[in-house]
């Protein structure tokens, strides 16, 4: 799950980390409140998205007075943010965030993530501050610094010590680090985080290190035990879809084509938008149904396929192991009787139960058409789309 | 021969008071796998379904003798369920537990770090030796007992790959299925590994995905070690980046981990590539001749 930056920031406070202060706002004249209220200027104004590059796109302003303040704010507001990281759709800016400003002598780059290689997690680091990291490591790997953490001893001083020399401070600026980077490291245990990024650190005219923007993603998987984490999701960042399916515990993502897909398991979900493309068809989504879909979960599938207008056809893909076919043909009978089916449907059902959930599909009286296999499968639903598409 | 399980191996169910549990745990004991007991802590002493079951799993080892275990406890449990498994000498662990948090299965792989103990998983259908040994949630009846070798990221799909494989009456020797999570215990060079080693495995499919870089580390082991044929396939060849598709680990980041690069990495290694998933057995076959 992602979460904005001031609410990120917040997080890092209650661990003792140095971010500057600043308040969110919800409209133009709280902001030039606001920004009186935290003392002389200058002030940044940040829109909030979920999304980097914000500056490039117009995102981040730089305000001297607080009338200024108010003027970026109003700005913002309501302004569709495209960066390279929002698509090109963009994201409709509904909070900014108002800090104050400080002077920057110098940016540092500065992560924490699950390091797939090691099964642990980094610690990152470049003197390269403010720049895309990506290009960064890809251009020159040279000047990332990597310091893996032993989950049991937790990131230790000496390693924090070895990284902040290497960013080139000076031993006034290391005394400063340690404690961030380590009460940083306790911020991304303590709240599950799977990416916690600081770009940039910086450090200012009077030789202070602050964490100027904080990025933290935070482990889905362990929003369980974070209530107060799993309550700051916003869900003006989502597709209106996917929040829908993640009510029923489905995996769902929008992608543009006309072909919905329902199948069990990720890699068979993948696995089916690549074959409609390899046949000549383009997918409309991912969904996942998952290893023990209920036929509740299923029927909800159905509605949130089918209520995407640019579905014109659906396939069914189940290849029963947890899942058990009889589940899913009753989710698709209880489905069509719900909602009613107006689109071809092709379904190709193995696994567990399997002749129990095609006799289900066979007496039901829908309209399905029956396949055996994925090309058989991809194959039927492009053909049936396209013809569809002629006959209207 | 087989990898890791045969019809000598005694399993036990951690979790088998749990629908899920008790549900999969009877399939393996119908497929023949000798299931001797379970774990369901407090309801100890009990049998289920004729099953003994005990309170910790060092109980169950000493009065059964297991030496694998299979693990249904739901996600806050899970990693725990793990360490208690390692703990009480089991040998294989077999994890099928979907959404464990990332950190939890840090902590696991940290702590298995030098033990003799190998996991399986999470998130993944578990290991079968077919006409020997199921332990997981595959359907059995897919399955036939030959030569070849499968590994894979994904539950669903590996069952696409063993049911084309069935169907053109080649069998297996062991599939693994190692999960889709970021952080888990066997990868696929292991499985490789053991593959090579097993005189009775002559060819292997792998199934890989979008992110990370397991794919690729494979690829390599096959160029320097491997003299069976391997092919495979990666799914998410359709998959936008920066966006996780289902599966933990399945997520395209930094421009890495996509399924085109893999997929050319793995060809320049002398691995077969499935271009379409439907054709998985039939890019093992252009290589190799059961």
């Amino acid at each position: 799950m992602n979460i904005h930056e001031y609410q990120g920031k917040a997080i890092l406070r209650n661990f003792d980390v140095l971010v500057p202060e600043g308040h969110v706002v919800y409209n133009a004249n709280s902001a030039r409140d606001w920004a009186k209220r935290l003392g002389d200027g200058p002030w940044a104004v940040k829109a909030q998205i979920h999304a980097g590059g914000r500056g490039k796109g117009g995102g981040v302003k730089i305000a001297k007075t607080a009338d200024e303040v108010r003027q970026y704010a109003r700005e913002m507001f309501g302004m569709t943010l495209i960066t390279h990281q929002t698509g090109p759709e963009g994201k409709i800016v509904k909070r900014v965030l108002i800090e104050k400003g400080c002077n920057i002598a110098d940016e540092f780059y500065l992560s924490f993530l699950v390091d797939r290689a090691t099964d642990k997690v980094t610690l990152m680091a470049s003197a390269e501050g403010g720049m895309d990291i990506e290009e960064v490591a890809a251009k020159t790997p040279e000047k990332i610094f990597i310091e893996p953490i032993d989950p049991t001893v937790g990131l230790s001083a000496f390693q924090a010590r070895k990284v902040a020399f290497k960013l080139g401070f000076g031993i006034a600026q290391v005394k400063q680090a340690v404690p961030i980077f380590m009460n940083l490291y306790r911020a991304f245990v303590g709240t599950d985080c799977s990416l916690l990024e600081i770009n940039p650190l910086v450090l200012t005219a009077d030789g202070k290190l602050l964490c100027l923007d904080a990025k933290l993603n935070i482990d889905d998987n362990a929003l369980f035990r974070h209530p107060r984490i799993r309550d700051l999701r916003d869900y003006d960042e989502e597709d209106p879809n996917e929040i829908e399916a993640s009510q029923y515990d489905l995996a769902y993502i929008a992608l543009d084509g006309n072909i919905g897909c329902l199948v069990n398991g990720a890699g068979l979900a993948m696995a089916t938008m690549d074959i409609i493309k390899h046949s000549g068809g383009e997918p409309a989504n991912f969904l996942d149904v998952g290893g023990g879909a209920t036929i509740e979960r299923v029927t909800e599938a159905f509605k949130i396929t089918l209520s995407d207008e640019k579905v014109k056809g659906i396939l069914v893909n189940i290849f029963g192991g947890i899942m058990k076919c009889d589940v899913i043909a009753t989710g698709i009978i209880e489905a069509a009787k719900q909602i009613g089916v107006t689109v071809p449907l092709v379904v190709r059902l193995e696994g567990t139960n399997v002749e129990k959930g095609k006799k289900m599909l066979a007496e039901s009286g829908l309209n399905i058409i029956a396949a055996d296999g994925m090309a058989d499968s991809a194959e039927k639903i492009v053909a049936a789309v396209a013809a569809a598409g002629r006959v209207s | 021969m087989s990898i890791l399980i045969d019809k000598n191996t005694k399993v036990i169910t951690q979790g088998i008071t749990g629908a899920t549990g008790l549900f999969h745990a009877q399939g393996a004991r119908d497929y023949g796998t000798l299931m001797v007991g379970g774990v369901t802590p407090g309801k100890g002493g009990t049998t289920i379904d004729g099953f003994p079951v005990f309170d910790t799993v060092d109980d169950a080892v000493k009065a059964t003798g297991a030496t694998a275990s299979v693990i249904y406890v739901p996600p806050a449990g899970a990693a725990d369920a793990i360490l208690e498994a390692v703990d009480a000498g089991i040998e294989l662990v077999i994890c099928i537990t979907e959404g464990i948090p990332v950190l939890d299965m840090v902590k696991v792989k940290q702590y298995m770090q030098g033990k003799s103990a190998r996991l399986i998983g999470p998130n993944c259908p578990g290991v079968i030796t077919p006409g020997e040994c199921k332990i997981g949630i595959m359907p059995g009846y897919i399955h036939k007992p030959g030569p070849v070798g499968v590994i894979s990221r994904s539950g669903t799909l590996t069952y696409e790959a063993v049911w084309q494989l069935t169907t053109r009456d080649i069998g297996q020797t062991t599939c693994v299925g190692i999960g889709g999570d970021p952080v888990n215990g066997t990868d696929f060079v292991d499985c490789l590994k053991l593959f090579e080693a097993d005189p009775m495995t002559k060819a292997v499919i792998m199934i890989g995905e979008i992110g990370g870089d397991a794919e690729e580390l494979a690829a390599q082991y096959v160029k320097d070690h491997m003299t069976k044929p391997v092919a495979a396939f990666i799914a998410g060849a359709t998959a936008p980046a920066g966006k996780r598709m289902g599966h933990a680990g399945a997520i395209i980041s930094g421009g890495k981990g996509d399924a085109a690069s893999k997929k050319t990495f793995l060809a320049a290694c002398g691995v077969s590539i499935a271009e379409s998933p439907a054709e998985m057995a039939e890019a093992l076959l252009r290589i190799w001749k059961p």
